[in-house]
Protein backbone atom coordinates (compact mmCIF):
# COMPACT_ATOMS: atom_id res chain seq x y z
CA UNK A 1 0.00 0.00 0.00
CA UNK A 2 2.91 2.35 1.14
CA UNK A 3 4.64 2.06 -2.19
CA UNK A 4 1.31 2.29 -3.99
CA UNK A 5 0.94 5.99 -2.67
CA UNK A 6 4.72 6.53 -3.26
CA UNK A 7 4.23 5.27 -7.01
CA UNK A 8 1.11 7.39 -7.65
CA UNK A 9 2.82 10.88 -6.28
CA UNK A 10 5.80 9.87 -8.22
CA UNK A 11 4.05 9.55 -11.35
CA UNK A 12 1.93 12.84 -10.61
CA UNK A 13 5.18 14.67 -9.48
CA UNK A 14 6.95 13.96 -13.03
CA UNK A 15 3.34 14.53 -14.74
CA UNK A 16 3.74 18.46 -13.36
CA UNK A 17 5.35 20.82 -15.73
CA UNK A 18 8.84 21.70 -14.14
CA UNK A 19 7.94 24.92 -13.25
CA UNK A 20 7.39 23.54 -9.16
CA UNK A 21 11.16 23.30 -8.91
CA UNK A 22 10.96 25.17 -5.22
CA UNK A 23 8.84 22.43 -3.56
CA UNK A 24 11.70 20.31 -4.49
CA UNK A 25 14.57 22.52 -3.32
CA UNK A 26 12.67 23.69 0.28
CA UNK A 27 12.60 19.69 1.25
CA UNK A 28 15.82 19.00 -0.32
CA UNK A 29 17.64 21.61 1.75
CA UNK A 30 15.15 20.26 4.39
CA UNK A 31 16.38 16.97 3.94
CA UNK A 32 20.17 17.76 3.64
CA UNK A 33 20.15 19.71 7.05
CA UNK A 34 17.86 16.54 8.75
CA UNK A 35 21.16 14.21 7.73
CA UNK A 36 23.68 16.90 8.69
CA UNK A 37 21.86 17.05 12.41
CA UNK A 38 21.32 13.01 12.41
CA UNK A 39 25.08 12.53 11.24
CA UNK A 40 26.55 15.37 14.28
CA UNK A 41 24.34 13.23 16.43
CA UNK A 42 24.42 9.66 15.75
CA UNK A 43 26.29 8.50 12.91
CA UNK A 44 29.65 10.12 13.53
CA UNK A 45 29.74 9.51 16.78
CA UNK A 46 28.86 5.59 16.31
CA UNK A 47 31.52 5.33 13.79
CA UNK A 48 33.99 6.94 16.07
CA UNK A 49 33.53 4.30 18.32
CA UNK A 50 34.24 1.89 15.70
CA UNK A 51 37.30 3.73 14.50
CA UNK A 52 38.39 3.50 18.32
CA UNK A 53 37.81 -0.03 18.42
CA UNK A 54 39.52 -0.90 15.86
CA UNK A 55 42.70 1.98 15.89
CA UNK A 56 45.31 -0.18 17.32
CA UNK A 57 45.06 -2.44 14.88
CA UNK A 58 42.43 -6.12 15.67
CA UNK A 59 45.14 -6.28 18.63
CA UNK A 60 43.63 -4.13 21.33
CA UNK A 61 40.25 -5.80 20.01
CA UNK A 62 41.25 -9.02 20.76
CA UNK A 63 42.71 -8.48 24.28
CA UNK A 64 40.02 -6.94 25.43
CA UNK A 65 37.58 -9.69 24.72
CA UNK A 66 40.23 -12.38 25.67
CA UNK A 67 39.90 -10.60 29.08
CA UNK A 68 38.57 -13.13 31.10
CA UNK A 69 36.41 -10.35 33.05
CA UNK A 70 34.65 -8.82 29.57
CA UNK A 71 33.89 -12.46 28.01
CA UNK A 72 32.39 -12.94 31.24
CA UNK A 73 30.23 -9.93 31.12
CA UNK A 74 29.38 -10.20 27.26
CA UNK A 75 28.50 -13.84 27.95
CA UNK A 76 25.98 -13.08 31.21
CA UNK A 77 24.46 -10.43 29.41
CA UNK A 78 24.20 -11.97 26.14
CA UNK A 79 22.50 -15.39 27.53
CA UNK A 80 19.98 -12.62 30.23
CA UNK A 81 18.62 -11.33 27.16
CA UNK A 82 17.97 -14.75 25.03
CA UNK A 83 16.09 -16.08 28.18
CA UNK A 84 14.27 -12.98 29.18
CA UNK A 85 13.07 -12.48 25.26
CA UNK A 86 12.06 -16.49 25.12
CA UNK A 87 9.68 -15.48 28.52
CA UNK A 88 9.11 -12.98 26.23
CA UNK A 89 7.44 -14.23 23.68
CA UNK A 90 5.59 -16.49 25.44
CA UNK A 91 4.19 -14.27 27.59
CA UNK A 92 4.36 -11.06 25.71
CA UNK A 93 1.74 -12.96 23.07
CA UNK A 94 -0.40 -14.24 25.73
CA UNK A 95 -0.72 -10.50 27.23
CA UNK A 96 -1.28 -9.11 23.78
CA UNK A 97 -4.21 -12.46 22.76
CA UNK A 98 -6.26 -11.30 26.14
CA UNK A 99 -6.13 -7.37 25.33
CA UNK A 100 -7.70 -7.79 22.26
CA UNK A 101 -9.41 -10.97 22.51
CA UNK A 102 -10.87 -10.51 26.05
CA UNK A 103 -13.12 -8.09 27.85
CA UNK A 104 -12.96 -7.85 31.44
CA UNK A 105 -13.23 -4.99 33.96
CA UNK A 106 -10.02 -3.28 33.88
CA UNK A 107 -8.71 -3.77 30.73
CA UNK A 108 -8.10 -0.48 30.17
CA UNK A 109 -5.58 -0.66 33.10
CA UNK A 110 -3.38 -3.47 31.60
CA UNK A 111 -3.02 -1.68 28.55
CA UNK A 112 -1.15 1.05 31.04
CA UNK A 113 0.62 -1.33 33.29
CA UNK A 114 2.15 -2.59 29.83
CA UNK A 115 3.35 0.53 28.94
CA UNK A 116 4.99 1.91 32.50
CA UNK A 117 8.52 -0.19 31.87
CA UNK A 118 8.83 1.95 29.15
CA UNK A 119 8.09 5.39 30.47
CA UNK A 120 9.64 4.34 33.76
CA UNK A 121 13.18 5.74 34.56
CA UNK A 122 15.15 2.77 34.63
CA UNK A 123 16.72 3.99 37.34
CA UNK A 124 13.55 4.08 38.80
CA UNK A 125 13.12 0.41 37.45
CA UNK A 126 16.10 -0.68 39.25
CA UNK A 127 14.42 0.97 42.95
CA UNK A 128 11.34 -0.69 41.65
CA UNK A 129 12.07 -4.43 41.34
CA UNK A 130 14.61 -3.64 44.38
CA UNK A 131 11.24 -2.64 46.64
CA UNK A 132 9.99 -6.32 45.83
CA UNK A 133 12.90 -8.43 45.35
CA UNK A 134 15.37 -6.34 47.34
CA UNK A 135 16.83 -7.12 50.81
CA UNK A 136 13.58 -5.67 52.35
CA UNK A 137 11.24 -7.41 49.86
CA UNK A 138 8.11 -8.91 52.01
CA UNK A 139 8.10 -11.94 49.83
CA UNK A 140 11.06 -13.00 51.39
CA UNK A 141 13.09 -13.06 47.30
CA UNK A 142 16.21 -11.54 47.22
CA UNK A 143 17.41 -11.05 44.03
CA UNK A 144 20.53 -8.58 44.63
CA UNK A 145 24.16 -9.51 44.01
CA UNK A 146 22.64 -12.70 41.48
CA UNK A 147 22.27 -13.56 38.02
CA UNK A 148 18.65 -13.30 38.63
CA UNK A 149 18.48 -9.98 39.31
CA UNK A 150 19.72 -9.26 35.89
CA UNK A 151 17.20 -11.42 34.32
CA UNK A 152 14.34 -9.70 36.27
CA UNK A 153 15.66 -6.48 35.44
CA UNK A 154 15.46 -7.42 31.97
CA UNK A 155 12.14 -9.05 31.78
CA UNK A 156 10.81 -5.72 33.53
CA UNK A 157 12.14 -3.37 30.93
CA UNK A 158 11.51 -5.83 27.61
CA UNK A 159 7.82 -5.95 28.88
CA UNK A 160 6.32 -3.77 26.31
CA UNK A 161 8.11 -4.75 23.20
CA UNK A 162 6.35 -8.36 21.99
CA UNK A 163 3.06 -7.27 23.13
CA UNK A 164 3.13 -3.91 21.53
CA UNK A 165 4.72 -5.48 18.17
CA UNK A 166 1.60 -8.30 18.48
CA UNK A 167 -1.32 -6.71 19.62
CA UNK A 168 -2.08 -4.39 15.95
CA UNK A 169 -1.53 -7.66 14.10
CA UNK A 170 -3.90 -9.36 16.39
CA UNK A 171 -6.30 -6.58 16.39
CA UNK A 172 -6.21 -6.51 12.49
CA UNK A 173 -6.35 -10.13 11.95
CA UNK A 174 -9.82 -11.81 10.51
CA UNK A 175 -11.43 -14.30 12.87
CA UNK A 176 -13.33 -16.28 9.96
CA UNK A 177 -10.73 -17.86 8.94
CA UNK A 178 -10.01 -19.53 12.19
CA UNK A 179 -13.38 -19.88 13.25
CA UNK A 180 -13.76 -21.75 9.33
CA UNK A 181 -10.71 -23.70 10.54
CA UNK A 182 -13.02 -25.14 13.25
CA UNK A 183 -16.08 -25.72 12.02
CA UNK A 184 -13.56 -27.68 9.33
CA UNK A 185 -12.97 -29.48 12.11
CA UNK A 186 -9.58 -28.45 13.03
CA UNK A 187 -8.79 -29.06 16.70
CA UNK A 188 -7.75 -25.59 18.74
CA UNK A 189 -4.34 -26.70 18.70
CA UNK A 190 -3.91 -27.33 14.85
CA UNK A 191 -6.06 -23.38 14.61
CA UNK A 192 -2.93 -22.17 16.52
CA UNK A 193 -0.38 -23.62 14.49
CA UNK A 194 -1.83 -23.62 10.76
CA UNK A 195 -3.40 -20.69 11.25
CA UNK A 196 -2.21 -17.80 13.87
CA UNK A 197 1.33 -18.58 14.39
CA UNK A 198 1.79 -18.14 11.11
CA UNK A 199 0.05 -15.40 10.59
CA UNK A 200 1.73 -13.95 13.94
CA UNK A 201 5.28 -14.86 13.07
CA UNK A 202 6.53 -11.92 11.69
CA UNK A 203 5.35 -9.64 14.63
CA UNK A 204 6.65 -11.91 16.91
CA UNK A 205 9.78 -11.78 15.59
CA UNK A 206 10.15 -8.45 15.45
CA UNK A 207 9.01 -7.56 19.29
CA UNK A 208 11.77 -10.32 19.87
CA UNK A 209 14.69 -8.55 18.45
CA UNK A 210 13.71 -5.43 19.65
CA UNK A 211 13.61 -7.14 23.16
CA UNK A 212 16.77 -8.83 22.82
CA UNK A 213 18.19 -5.79 21.62
CA UNK A 214 17.48 -3.61 24.45
CA UNK A 215 18.33 -6.12 27.01
CA UNK A 216 21.58 -6.65 25.58
CA UNK A 217 22.15 -2.95 26.18
CA UNK A 218 20.30 -2.58 29.41
CA UNK A 219 22.05 -0.57 32.57
CA UNK A 220 20.24 1.63 34.20
CA UNK A 221 18.28 -1.10 35.84
CA UNK A 222 20.38 -2.91 37.06
CA UNK A 223 23.14 -0.29 38.85
CA UNK A 224 21.48 -0.64 42.11
CA UNK A 225 20.00 -4.21 41.55
CA UNK A 226 22.88 -6.44 40.18
CA UNK A 227 25.63 -5.24 42.55
CA UNK A 228 27.87 -5.14 39.72
CA UNK A 229 30.19 -8.57 40.82
CA UNK A 230 32.89 -9.23 38.63
CA UNK A 231 32.55 -12.43 36.89
CA UNK A 232 29.21 -13.07 38.37
CA UNK A 233 26.78 -10.15 37.97
CA UNK A 234 28.47 -7.79 35.73
CA UNK A 235 27.01 -6.73 32.40
CA UNK A 236 28.48 -6.06 29.35
CA UNK A 237 27.70 -2.11 29.70
CA UNK A 238 28.93 -2.21 33.20
CA UNK A 239 31.98 -3.39 31.56
CA UNK A 240 32.11 -0.13 29.00
CA UNK A 241 31.42 2.40 31.81
CA UNK A 242 34.30 1.22 34.13
CA UNK A 243 36.81 0.69 31.35
CA UNK A 244 35.67 4.84 30.28
CA UNK A 245 35.71 5.44 33.89
CA UNK A 246 39.80 4.22 33.43
CA UNK A 247 40.39 6.06 30.62
CA UNK A 248 40.52 3.17 28.97
CA UNK A 249 38.32 4.33 25.95
CA UNK A 250 39.86 2.03 23.22
CA UNK A 251 38.72 -1.42 25.23
CA UNK A 252 35.12 0.61 25.98
CA UNK A 253 35.11 0.87 22.56
CA UNK A 254 35.59 -2.42 21.68
CA UNK A 255 32.84 -3.80 23.99
CA UNK A 256 30.34 -1.30 22.48
CA UNK A 257 31.79 -2.43 18.79
CA UNK A 258 30.20 -5.81 19.80
CA UNK A 259 27.03 -4.15 20.87
CA UNK A 260 27.16 -1.80 17.80
CA UNK A 261 27.10 -5.43 15.81
CA UNK A 262 24.31 -7.04 17.62
CA UNK A 263 21.73 -4.44 17.35
CA UNK A 264 22.30 -3.75 14.10
CA UNK A 265 21.68 -7.45 13.25
CA UNK A 266 18.47 -7.06 15.17
CA UNK A 267 17.72 -4.50 12.79
CA UNK A 268 18.71 -6.19 10.08
CA UNK A 269 16.82 -9.11 11.30
CA UNK A 270 13.68 -6.69 11.81
CA UNK A 271 13.72 -5.30 8.18
CA UNK A 272 14.04 -8.52 6.76
CA UNK A 273 11.50 -10.18 8.38
CA UNK A 274 9.20 -6.98 8.14
CA UNK A 275 9.31 -7.12 4.14
CA UNK A 276 8.94 -10.54 4.16
CA UNK A 277 5.74 -9.91 5.96
CA UNK A 278 4.64 -7.60 3.66
CA UNK A 279 5.44 -9.73 0.49
CA UNK A 280 3.17 -12.37 2.19
CA UNK A 281 -0.31 -10.41 2.02
CA UNK B 1 -12.23 -1.97 20.89
CA UNK B 2 -14.89 -4.44 18.97
CA UNK B 3 -17.83 -2.90 17.99
CA UNK B 4 -21.36 -3.81 19.52
CA UNK B 5 -22.85 -4.81 16.05
CA UNK B 6 -21.08 -7.67 16.20
CA UNK B 7 -23.75 -10.77 17.11
CA UNK B 8 -22.21 -12.38 20.43
CA UNK B 9 -20.84 -15.59 19.69
CA UNK B 10 -22.47 -16.98 22.54
CA UNK B 11 -21.54 -21.03 22.35
CA UNK B 12 -17.76 -20.08 21.55
CA UNK B 13 -17.64 -17.86 24.53
CA UNK B 14 -18.92 -20.85 26.77
CA UNK B 15 -16.70 -23.40 25.33
CA UNK B 16 -13.39 -21.42 25.88
CA UNK B 17 -14.86 -19.67 29.13
CA UNK B 18 -12.33 -21.80 31.62
CA UNK B 19 -9.45 -21.08 29.13
CA UNK B 20 -10.07 -17.71 28.89
CA UNK B 21 -10.58 -17.65 32.55
CA UNK B 22 -6.65 -19.19 32.90
CA UNK B 23 -5.33 -17.06 30.73
CA UNK B 24 -6.45 -13.79 32.47
CA UNK B 25 -5.26 -15.24 36.26
CA UNK B 26 -1.43 -15.81 33.86
CA UNK B 27 -1.85 -12.39 32.73
CA UNK B 28 -2.59 -10.78 35.72
CA UNK B 29 -0.59 -12.74 37.80
CA UNK B 30 2.35 -11.42 35.72
CA UNK B 31 1.94 -8.25 35.79
CA UNK B 32 1.25 -8.02 39.30
CA UNK B 33 4.21 -9.70 39.92
CA UNK B 34 6.70 -7.99 37.77
CA UNK B 35 4.78 -3.96 37.28
CA UNK B 36 1.69 -3.75 39.68
CA UNK B 37 3.30 -4.74 43.03
CA UNK B 38 6.80 -3.24 42.77
CA UNK B 39 5.23 -0.05 41.32
CA UNK B 40 3.24 0.07 44.17
CA UNK B 41 5.69 -0.60 46.91
CA UNK B 42 7.29 2.56 45.70
CA UNK B 43 4.75 4.77 46.54
CA UNK B 44 4.19 3.49 49.87
CA UNK B 45 7.87 3.56 50.71
CA UNK B 46 7.64 7.33 49.55
CA UNK B 47 4.86 8.06 52.12
CA UNK B 48 6.10 5.74 54.76
CA UNK B 49 6.46 8.87 56.88
CA UNK B 50 3.81 10.73 55.71
CA UNK B 51 5.06 13.70 53.36
CA UNK B 52 8.55 13.61 55.44
CA UNK B 53 10.21 12.47 52.34
CA UNK B 54 8.84 14.38 50.09
CA UNK B 55 9.67 17.27 52.22
CA UNK B 56 13.13 16.22 52.96
CA UNK B 57 13.16 15.85 49.46
CA UNK B 58 12.43 19.43 48.24
CA UNK B 59 14.20 21.29 50.41
CA UNK B 60 17.50 19.53 49.38
CA UNK B 61 19.15 21.88 46.78
CA UNK B 62 20.77 18.80 45.07
CA UNK B 63 17.27 17.43 44.48
CA UNK B 64 15.59 20.73 43.08
CA UNK B 65 19.01 21.81 41.19
CA UNK B 66 18.70 18.86 39.64
CA UNK B 67 14.91 18.59 38.87
CA UNK B 68 14.95 22.03 37.28
CA UNK B 69 18.27 21.01 34.96
CA UNK B 70 16.02 17.85 33.95
CA UNK B 71 13.38 19.28 32.89
CA UNK B 72 15.37 22.43 30.71
CA UNK B 73 17.35 19.48 29.36
CA UNK B 74 13.48 17.28 28.38
CA UNK B 75 12.35 20.35 26.72
CA UNK B 76 14.95 21.49 24.87
CA UNK B 77 15.61 17.87 23.62
CA UNK B 78 11.89 16.78 22.92
CA UNK B 79 12.02 20.58 20.91
CA UNK B 80 14.60 19.40 18.42
CA UNK B 81 13.50 15.87 18.18
CA UNK B 82 9.81 17.02 17.53
CA UNK B 83 10.83 19.22 14.61
CA UNK B 84 13.21 16.77 13.17
CA UNK B 85 10.78 13.91 14.09
CA UNK B 86 7.98 15.15 11.71
CA UNK B 87 10.61 16.66 9.12
CA UNK B 88 12.63 13.68 8.27
CA UNK B 89 8.91 11.82 8.77
CA UNK B 90 7.51 13.84 5.65
CA UNK B 91 10.38 13.41 3.60
CA UNK B 92 10.75 9.70 4.40
CA UNK B 93 6.94 8.96 3.32
CA UNK B 94 6.47 11.79 1.01
CA UNK B 95 9.60 11.55 -1.10
CA UNK B 96 11.33 9.44 -3.22
CA UNK B 97 15.41 9.67 -2.40
CA UNK B 98 18.60 7.31 -3.04
CA UNK B 99 19.19 5.97 0.72
CA UNK B 100 15.71 6.75 1.83
CA UNK B 101 15.59 2.98 2.88
CA UNK B 102 19.10 3.35 4.37
CA UNK B 103 17.91 6.17 6.08
CA UNK B 104 14.77 5.18 7.74
CA UNK B 105 16.28 1.34 8.85
CA UNK B 106 19.04 3.80 10.66
CA UNK B 107 16.46 6.44 11.92
CA UNK B 108 15.45 3.00 14.80
CA UNK B 109 19.33 2.82 15.64
CA UNK B 110 19.33 4.81 18.70
CA UNK B 111 16.32 2.43 20.38
CA UNK B 112 18.79 -0.46 19.94
CA UNK B 113 21.97 1.49 21.13
CA UNK B 114 22.96 0.89 24.85
CA UNK B 115 22.70 4.33 26.61
CA UNK B 116 26.56 3.71 28.12
CA UNK B 117 27.33 3.30 24.48
CA UNK B 118 25.62 6.28 23.50
CA UNK B 119 27.93 8.36 25.91
CA UNK B 120 30.47 7.02 25.19
CA UNK B 121 30.01 7.85 21.23
CA UNK B 122 29.39 11.19 22.04
CA UNK B 123 32.70 11.37 24.13
CA UNK B 124 34.86 10.42 21.11
CA UNK B 125 32.53 12.98 18.92
CA UNK B 126 32.48 16.30 21.36
CA UNK B 127 35.06 15.35 24.39
CA UNK B 128 36.70 18.54 25.43
CA UNK B 129 40.37 17.06 25.65
CA UNK B 130 40.40 14.44 23.40
CA UNK B 131 36.99 14.34 21.47
CA UNK B 132 37.00 14.88 17.60
CA UNK B 133 35.16 18.46 17.54
CA UNK B 134 35.65 18.62 21.40
CA UNK B 135 38.72 21.22 21.22
CA UNK B 136 37.89 22.92 18.38
CA UNK B 137 34.62 23.96 19.79
CA UNK B 138 35.52 24.70 23.38
CA UNK B 139 38.36 27.13 21.98
CA UNK B 140 35.13 28.17 20.09
CA UNK B 141 33.98 29.06 23.73
CA UNK B 142 31.07 25.93 23.15
CA UNK B 143 31.72 23.14 25.74
CA UNK B 144 29.27 20.54 24.83
CA UNK B 145 30.63 17.00 26.83
CA UNK B 146 29.98 17.73 31.04
CA UNK B 147 27.98 20.73 30.10
CA UNK B 148 24.22 21.63 29.14
CA UNK B 149 24.52 21.41 25.88
CA UNK B 150 26.38 17.63 25.70
CA UNK B 151 23.24 16.33 28.26
CA UNK B 152 20.55 17.61 25.86
CA UNK B 153 22.71 15.75 22.96
CA UNK B 154 22.74 12.67 24.78
CA UNK B 155 18.91 13.05 25.66
CA UNK B 156 17.95 13.97 22.28
CA UNK B 157 19.69 11.17 20.73
CA UNK B 158 18.10 8.13 22.67
CA UNK B 159 14.80 9.64 22.18
CA UNK B 160 15.53 10.02 18.45
CA UNK B 161 13.06 7.56 16.95
CA UNK B 162 10.03 8.33 19.17
CA UNK B 163 7.98 11.10 17.63
CA UNK B 164 9.04 9.46 13.87
CA UNK B 165 7.56 5.71 14.60
CA UNK B 166 4.62 7.48 15.77
CA UNK B 167 4.19 9.69 12.49
CA UNK B 168 5.11 7.88 9.70
CA UNK B 169 2.12 4.79 10.05
CA UNK B 170 -0.20 7.69 10.16
CA UNK B 171 1.36 9.62 7.53
CA UNK B 172 1.55 6.69 5.10
CA UNK B 173 -2.28 5.68 5.86
CA UNK B 174 -3.66 9.21 5.60
CA UNK B 175 -2.14 9.18 1.70
CA UNK B 176 -1.55 12.31 -0.47
CA UNK B 177 -5.25 12.78 -1.73
CA UNK B 178 -6.47 15.89 0.73
CA UNK B 179 -2.55 17.44 0.45
CA UNK B 180 -2.84 17.34 -3.34
CA UNK B 181 -6.24 18.48 -3.30
CA UNK B 182 -5.24 21.72 -1.21
CA UNK B 183 -2.27 21.93 -3.29
CA UNK B 184 -4.10 21.99 -6.38
CA UNK B 185 -6.47 24.94 -5.00
CA UNK B 186 -3.65 26.73 -4.28
CA UNK B 187 -2.55 26.39 -0.94
CA UNK B 188 1.45 26.74 -0.41
CA UNK B 189 3.63 24.09 1.17
CA UNK B 190 3.62 25.30 4.62
CA UNK B 191 -0.39 26.13 4.50
CA UNK B 192 -0.93 22.74 3.59
CA UNK B 193 1.16 21.46 6.05
CA UNK B 194 -0.79 23.55 9.04
CA UNK B 195 -4.69 22.76 7.29
CA UNK B 196 -4.35 19.57 6.24
CA UNK B 197 -1.22 17.35 7.24
CA UNK B 198 -0.83 18.57 10.73
CA UNK B 199 -4.59 18.03 11.72
CA UNK B 200 -4.36 14.53 10.21
CA UNK B 201 -0.98 13.36 12.52
CA UNK B 202 -2.15 15.64 15.19
CA UNK B 203 -2.68 12.21 18.12
CA UNK B 204 0.40 10.63 16.56
CA UNK B 205 2.25 13.63 17.65
CA UNK B 206 1.04 14.22 20.87
CA UNK B 207 1.70 10.67 21.52
CA UNK B 208 5.21 10.75 19.77
CA UNK B 209 5.73 13.79 22.12
CA UNK B 210 4.68 12.45 25.33
CA UNK B 211 7.02 9.35 24.74
CA UNK B 212 9.49 11.36 24.24
CA UNK B 213 9.26 13.71 27.17
CA UNK B 214 8.71 10.69 29.29
CA UNK B 215 12.08 9.23 27.90
CA UNK B 216 13.92 12.17 28.30
CA UNK B 217 12.84 12.85 32.12
CA UNK B 218 14.38 9.31 32.22
CA UNK B 219 17.37 9.19 30.56
CA UNK B 220 19.95 7.77 33.03
CA UNK B 221 23.44 5.69 31.05
CA UNK B 222 23.74 8.15 28.24
CA UNK B 223 23.98 11.15 30.97
CA UNK B 224 25.65 9.77 33.22
CA UNK B 225 28.67 8.98 31.01
CA UNK B 226 28.08 12.82 29.04
CA UNK B 227 27.10 14.97 31.91
CA UNK B 228 30.32 14.07 34.00
CA UNK B 229 27.53 13.84 37.28
CA UNK B 230 28.91 16.64 39.42
CA UNK B 231 25.82 17.08 42.32
CA UNK B 232 24.10 20.96 41.57
CA UNK B 233 26.32 21.07 37.62
CA UNK B 234 25.50 18.45 35.84
CA UNK B 235 23.63 16.35 37.79
CA UNK B 236 20.45 15.32 36.27
CA UNK B 237 17.02 13.97 38.59
CA UNK B 238 17.91 10.36 37.48
CA UNK B 239 21.81 10.46 38.70
CA UNK B 240 20.68 12.16 42.05
CA UNK B 241 18.36 8.81 42.39
CA UNK B 242 21.32 6.69 42.28
CA UNK B 243 23.65 8.96 44.45
CA UNK B 244 21.25 9.20 47.42
CA UNK B 245 20.44 5.51 47.16
CA UNK B 246 24.15 4.75 47.38
CA UNK B 247 24.44 7.16 50.60
CA UNK B 248 21.87 5.35 52.78
CA UNK B 249 19.39 8.18 51.77
CA UNK B 250 16.77 6.05 50.63
CA UNK B 251 13.74 8.39 51.57
CA UNK B 252 14.97 11.23 49.40
CA UNK B 253 15.82 8.61 46.87
CA UNK B 254 12.82 7.25 47.06
CA UNK B 255 10.59 10.30 47.23
CA UNK B 256 12.43 11.61 43.78
CA UNK B 257 11.79 8.72 42.15
CA UNK B 258 8.58 9.59 43.28
CA UNK B 259 8.55 12.46 41.51
CA UNK B 260 9.73 11.08 38.00
CA UNK B 261 7.91 7.84 37.94
CA UNK B 262 4.27 9.97 38.30
CA UNK B 263 5.63 12.28 35.70
CA UNK B 264 5.91 9.19 33.46
CA UNK B 265 2.87 7.76 34.56
CA UNK B 266 0.46 10.72 34.32
CA UNK B 267 1.79 11.22 31.29
CA UNK B 268 1.00 8.10 29.95
CA UNK B 269 -2.69 7.81 31.31
CA UNK B 270 -3.51 11.51 29.66
CA UNK B 271 -2.36 10.02 26.55
CA UNK B 272 -3.65 6.32 26.65
CA UNK B 273 -7.28 7.97 27.61
CA UNK B 274 -7.12 11.02 25.44
CA UNK B 275 -6.03 8.84 22.20
CA UNK B 276 -9.41 8.41 19.77
CA UNK B 277 -9.94 4.86 20.42
CA UNK B 278 -10.82 4.09 17.04
CA UNK B 279 -6.99 4.60 15.71
CA UNK B 280 -6.76 1.75 14.40
CA UNK B 281 -8.90 2.26 11.42
CA UNK B 282 -11.85 -0.35 10.74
Amino acid sequence: MTSEIIATTGSARRRRPRGRTTLTRSSGLGLALALTWFSLLVLIPLSLIVIDATDGGWATFRDTLTSTQTANAIRLTVAQAFYVTVINVVMGTLIAWVLVRDTFWGKRLLEVVIDIPFALPTIVAGLVLLALYGPTSPLGINVVNTERSVFLALLFVTLPFVVRTVQPVLMEMDRDVEEAAASLGASRFTTLRRILLPALAPAITAGAALSFARGISEYGSLVLLSGNLPNRTEVASVRILTYIENGNEAAAASVATILLVVALLAIVALQLVSRWASRRD
Amino acid sequence: MTSPTVPPRTTRRERTSAGQWLRRAIVAGYLVLLVIWPVSLVVVKTFDGGLANLEHAFSDPQVTFALRLTVIVAVQAVLINTIFGVGISLLLVRHEFPGRGLLSALIDLPLSVSPVVVGLALLLAYGTTDGLFGPALSDAGFQVAFATPGIVMATAFVALPLVIREIVPVLQEIGTEQEQAARSLGAGGWQTFRRITLPSIKWALVYGVVLSLARALGEFGAVKVISGNVALQTQTATLTVEEKYQDFEQGTAYATAFLLALIAVAALVVVTFLRPKDDHGD
